[in-house]
């Protein structure tokens, strides 16, 4: 676990695969920080073939508008959350918004 | 060809709508052809499915207001909805089954909005069933993107200093805003407060109605 107050931040990785994925395109290769952890979940891209699911752990991540849109964004302090399965995360430096 | 009525309105003033004669679709003939398997092997009865049918359609967006209206009168309630929102609405009465919840209130500094991009998750359970425009590809790919813009065309427009959360429902769990209690509703119990949580106010394109926009209702106007 992070220390307390520190951001844990990760990149959701930028693969584009073809089949079932459950990590929206819009955010890949964006780095956001851990909102707070869900828990193991099945892998939905095994289930969806009929597969068992690896228990995967699965995180909120909390991106802010502007690391996501960059100047094309509304506003850019406001945040968006979303879940995304700890096999698309890698661990990443803080973003430095241009 | 089926005879319509494009040119003349109905006794209540509503244009006819077109037939619904059409052949039925590859996956409604597979709906129907794997129901009727199911139930010729003995697997389920027709009676479970109406009756699943009947509790699915029981579900409505009363129950997602009478949650909101605790957490807004009882703080320990509050607080254990903030911390397992399945749990405690399951304590209620509410059986939201396997789905996992998770609530999000709105504060003088937070405006909260739910979305699902990637398809169109929606609580159910508490909620009923989505309304179209949640599921339209608008919506979805909007809300994201803009959605100061998207909340102004329901009607909420927000400062620049309250912060939006977007919460896009991409996985496993489901989300329920609590919208943020209305001014002058000091000593109301929780019946009557439930009458001021609209169904978007619980997915955020909404606000909790005001004591006096619930008069006015009342009173048709």
């Amino acid at each position: 676990m992070p220390p307390v107050g520190k951001r844990h931040y990760m990149r959701v990785r930028a693969d584009m695969p073809p089949g079932h994925v459950r990590t929206p395109a819009y955010l890949r290769g964006k780095t956001g920080w851990v909102e707070r952890v869900l828990g193991p979940f099945p892998n939905p891209e095994q289930l969806a073939y009929g597969h068992q699911g690896e228990n995967l752990s699965l995180m909120r991540v909390r991106f802010t508008m502007g690391d996501i849109w960059g100047a094309a964004a509304e506003n850019p302090q406001d945040t968006l959350d979303a879940e995304i399965y700890s096999h698309w995360l890698e661990p990443a430096e803080p973003p430095h918004a241009t | 060809m089926p005879h319509d009525h494009h040119d003349h309105l109905s006794p209540s003033g509503h244009p006819y709508r077109p037939d619904n004669d059409q052949p039925l679709t590859y996956w409604q003939q597979m709906e129907i052809a794997v129901r009727e398997i199911l139930i010729a092997k003995g697997i389920t009865t027709a009676a479970e499915i109406n009756a699943q049918i009947d509790a699915m359609d029981a579900r409505n967006p009363a129950h997602g207001a009478a949650v909101v209206a605790r957490a807004w009168t009882d703080p320990a309630f509050r607080d254990d909805l903030m911390a397992d929102a399945s749990a405690a609405s399951a304590a209620m009465g509410f059986d939201i089954g396997p789905m996992k919840l998770i609530a999000v209130e709105n504060t003088a500094e937070v405006h909260n909005v739910i979305v699902c991009t990637l398809c169109s998750c929606y609580p159910r359970n508490l909620l009923g069933l989505p309304p179209d425009w949640y599921k339209s590809r608008a919506y979805r790919s909007r809300t994201v993107k803009e959605p100061r813009k998207v909340l102004a065309e329901f009607g909420v427009t927000l400062p620049e200093d309250v912060t939006v959360r977007v919460h896009d429902s991409t996985a496993d769990m489901r989300y329920i805003v609590i919208p943020a209690r209305p001014a002058d509703t000091d000593g109301w119990s929780a019946d009557q407060l439930a009458g001021l949580v609209t169904r978007d106010s619980m997915i955020g394109t909404g606000l909790a109605k005001t004591p006096a926009a619930l008069a006015g209702t009342e009173t048709g106007g």
